[in-house]
């Protein structure tokens, strides 16, 4: 698994023109045209007056430097004659040339490998960094739902409903790649190293900047065309008006995959963007059968990791837990004098299986939508 | 030959023996006070010079000098006006000198003779029996709390011609001269008024009111949160009354605390648990105590009760930090200058806060966002949640239960109160803890035995990142105060169930943070 020196050259030069691509960016020059040119047309697109220094460092370069960047970094770059290489991502002149791959390469087959129809089933999760505390339980339980039935969730890591999506998925044991926008080696954003650590260790983090590239303004753009491109469908669980979620759904649109979004309060500012997209006819997401429908298809076998686990508990368990489901936070408060110590109990038995969380301020939270 | 009495200064919330001492000289009339008193000490001059002549006597024209020793105690307040009073009359040979010297006198004057009720009589009369006087002279209002102190025969003087009346050993009109009989000190507490608060008042709130039942059964710190308006604070007021009684040793303690501070001025010994409920803005000294002459705080002042803090979040930092040590030792010690107070701190914290900076987390209404949780949350985080083991949601009840009838009564919880202490004291005896919230990790070890579906629950949570390791030590505690409460000796699963889902855990951060 490696990467020819063309491809590896060309991902040099995106990450050397960083800076040019920042000002094409804020002066709104469309990214998938840029992105699209070939190394001369770029450097003569973007380059201006340091293009003839910048074309006798492509002229110079040689793979060297690079593949032992890759290598300090613990890094491997996969470009698109690899046979390793998604083969869903080769979508035309815009997709990345090279994935620089953090983490054990062999598992992009089974995580993403093959047509985004025939090869392994994946889904985008992405939304809002500045998450309400039910959209994050949301996007935990999609993540945990969609990797439990084995479709591999895609998301960027970020704070709020991408990391939380990543977090269901390593809950249910499940498939989960993330796609930053820096160099892959780099815990970005910082406050999710522990979730970074454990992506790279157990699944995979990829990116097509290599090592070192610290993030800019339209990586994060770039970074959502991979996002769409690796997912069968795109699902948006919270999304205000101007968000880079949005941007993932109409890469995923462009590229004729699949958007869907989960539905927020109607004049709910946080998520004007993600019901926008349901009106432009993105399909309703309200639980994890929805997504699963969307990402398998209806014929799919039913497997229903919550559902089951629901209609398995003892005693009073179940109703307790449809109390909680139903957005009863406080659900002893229902019990009588001297039912409350068994409806507590069974309030931590629930706990302890993981079906009910005590979110802060001590109310308690169904983690899926009950039974 | 100068003249000396016998009287005592409030320092903190304890007496120190005074020695008023007056010296007459010939000369040209002057009257001046010596001895660190502030102004309301020296402002005594006028007080004193009016109500020994407005009272029929006759103000000696010579060189009055009072002395009040030791010199070194700064001296503060008005109690000093009739002391000063009588010595002037001994010295100046109006009172018997012999049969002052055996008493006390404490009390401030009016212009016309009139002794005003004062603060802290209760710790008078306890100074009175250290020094082992006979009897203490102040205002009538003041005989029955004067007598709370076994031995010490307190004497009502509504004026300064009563005082000296009694001094000379004649009869006093109304009868303030007989000391107080015994009977009114050990009064009992009174038929329960109507208004009082109790349980029965609260409809729905079924996990609150165990968790108030548990709090005050194992003597555990207790954290509601809640949006505005859904009774957390007519909840914590509650829980005074089902703590059990004050002994006679704790009710004299309440009294003379109160006493000096000026809060209880009916004479009569405490009978309820005190409760305080200091406004958020309070300083830190407010909190804790403090001032120039050290005076207790709103800790002292909840002194075996319970100390409400509402809106826990919007209180200043300082004024939490200073809480560790009245939480960690009963006691606070303030150090001002020269001067070092001692106070009780032995309260029961009640907390409550908003779920969220919005308040209204879970309504549906919250617009709060993941990193205004997190920063709400670090608001609350340090020592103090270190030092609470419950935490209960605190919801909007149900139209239907507003509706029924009451869950619980104060009565029937302070039954099972008391008899789970009581099986805590017999367990803890000569360990230095005194409930289970004192329990400290080999204790819990020694006392709370798990078995093995028990400590399967714990691992499950622990494992599941829901429990933090104090966290554990925690549920602990809480589960033998739940066995203490049914009247087992082993803590069984469902005790340890219920402890997880009572328990208040700052170790656990919540997904995705």
């Amino acid at each position: 698994m490696t990467a020819c020196p063309a491809c590896l050259r060309r991902a040099w030069l995106v990450a050397h023109l960083a800076a040019h691509l920042e000002t094409a960016w804020r002066g709104r020059r469309p990214l998938k045209d840029i992105l699209a040119l070939d190394d001369a047309a770029l450097i003569a697109a973007l380059a201006g007056r340091r293009r003839p220094a910048v074309e006798a460092a492509h002229e110079a370069w040689s793979p060297d430097a690079s593949l032992a960047a890759c290598a300090a970094a613990a890094v491997t770059p996969v470009c698109r004659h690899d046979a390793a290489y998604p083969a869903r991502l080769r979508t035309g002149p815009g997709a990345p040339a090279v994935l620089h791959v953090a983490g054990d390469p062999a598992r992009l087959e089974a995580l993403v490998g093959g047509d985004v129809h025939d090869g392994a089933p994946a889904a985008a999760i992405v939304g809002t960094r500045r998450a309400s505390p039910e959209a994050l339980e949301v996007a935990t339980a999609l993540g945990r739902g969609l990797a439990a039935a084995g479709v591999t969730v895609v998301s960027g890591m970020a704070l709020g409903v991408d990391s939380a999506a990543h977090q269901g998925a390593l809950d249910a044991g499940g498939p989960t790649v993330a796609v930053l926008a820096c160099g892959p080696e780099r815990p970005y954003p910082a406050s999710k190293r522990a979730l970074h650590r454990r992506l790279v260790a157990e699944r995979l983090v990829v990116s097509e900047l290599p090592p070192g590239t610290p993030p800019w303004r339209w990586s994060f753009p770039a970074r959502n065309r991979i996002i769409a491109g690796l997912g069968r469908l795109t699902l948006v669980v919270e999304a205000a008006e101007r968000s880079g979620s949005l941007i993932t759904a109409d890469f995923a649109a462009d590229l004729g995959r699949d958007v869907a979004a989960v539905p927020g309060r109607a004049w709910s500012p946080r998520t004007r963007g993600s019901n926008g997209l349901l009106r432009q006819g993105a399909e309703v997401v309200l639980d994890v059968e929805d997504a699963l429908d969307a990402v398998l298809g209806l014929d799919r076998p039913v497997t229903t990791g919550a559902a089951s686990a629901g209609a398995e508990l003892p005693g009073d368990l179940g109703r307790v837990l449809d109390a909680v489901a139903a957005g009863d936070h406080v659900p002893a408060a229902q019990a009588d004098g001297p039912g409350v110590a068994a409806a507590l109990a069974a309030l931590a038995d629930l706990e302890g299986r993981g079906l009910v969380r005590r979110a802060p301020g001590g109310r308690w939270v169904a983690t899926g939508p009950g039974h | 030959m100068p003249a000396h009495v016998a009287t005592y200064a409030l320092v903190g919330i304890e007496s120190r023996r005074v020695d008023v001492e007056v010296d007459l000289r010939a000369g040209l009339p002057t009257f001046t006070i010596v001895g660190l008193g502030d102004r309301a000490v020296r402002e005594a001059r006028e007080r004193v010079r009016s109500a020994i002549v407005n009272s029929g006597f006759t103000f000696p024209a010579k060189r009055v000098t009072v002395n009040l020793a030791p010199a070194y105690l700064h001296k503060s307040g008005p109690a000093y006006d009739l002391p000063i009073a009588c010595a002037i009359l001994a010295a100046a040979g109006e009172l018997p000198a012999e049969r002052l010297a055996r008493l006390a006198v404490y009390g401030e004057l009016a212009l016309g003779g009139e002794v005003r009720p004062s603060r802290g009589v209760l710790a008078v009369a306890e100074g009175v029996r250290a020094q082992g006087l006979a009897g203490l002279v102040v205002a009538p209002e003041h005989v029955r709390e004067a007598g709370l102190v076994e031995g010490v025969s307190a004497l009502g003087a509504a004026t300064l011609r009563d005082v000296v009346a009694i001094l000379r050993g004649e009869e006093v009109a109304d009868g303030g001269g007989s000391p107080a009989p015994e009977a009114a000190a050990a009064e009992a507490p009174g038929p329960a008024l109507a208004d009082a608060p109790d349980l029965a008042d609260v409809r729905g709130h079924a996990a609150v009111l165990e968790a108030l039942t548990v709090a005050a059964a194992g003597g555990h710190n207790l954290l509601m949160t809640g949006p505005p308006g859904t009774g957390k604070t007519m909840l914590a007021r509650r829980l005074p009354t089902i703590l059990p009684p004050l002994g006679r040793a704790e009710a004299l303690e309440v009294t003379r605390i109160h006493s000096v501070t000026g809060l209880r001025r009916s004479g009569a010994l405490a009978t309820e648990r005190p409760f305080r409920a200091p406004h958020h803005s309070v300083s830190p000294s407010g909190l804790v105590g403090g001032g120039d002459t050290p005076r207790p705080g709103e800790v002292t002042l909840a002194h075996h009760g319970v100390l409400f803090l509402d809106e826990l979040s919007e209180f200043q930092r300082p004024s939490l930090e200073a809480l560790r040590q009245p939480l960690e030792d009963g006691r606070i010690a303030i150090v001002r200058g020269q001067r070092t107070a001692i106070f009780p701190t032995r309260f029961q914290l009640v907390a409550a806060t908003n779920p969220c900076p919005c308040g209204l987390a879970g309504t549906g209404a919250c617009r709060c966002t993941e990193s205004d949780h997190a920063r709400h949350r670090r608001r609350l985080s340090g020592p103090l949640l270190d030092r609470i083991d419950l935490h209960v949601a605190v919801g909007r009840p149900t139209g239907e239960q507003l509706a029924g009838p009451p869950l619980r009564t104060s009565a029937r919880e302070r039954e099972r109160v008391v008899e789970a202490r009581e099986r805590q004291q017999r367990r803890l005896a000569g360990t230095g803890a005194t409930s289970n919230a004192y329990l400290d990790a080999a204790l819990v070890r020694r006392h709370v035995r798990l078995d093995a579906v028990a400590e399967g629950h714990l691992w499950r949570h622990y494992d599941r990142g829901a429990l933090s390791a104090r966290g554990r030590l925690r549920v602990l505690r809480l589960a033998r105060t739940l066995a203490d409460l049914e009247g087992r000796d082993a803590v069984a699963a469902t005790h340890v169930l219920q402890a997880l889902a009572l328990r208040q855990d700052d170790g656990v951060t919540a997904v995705g943070a």
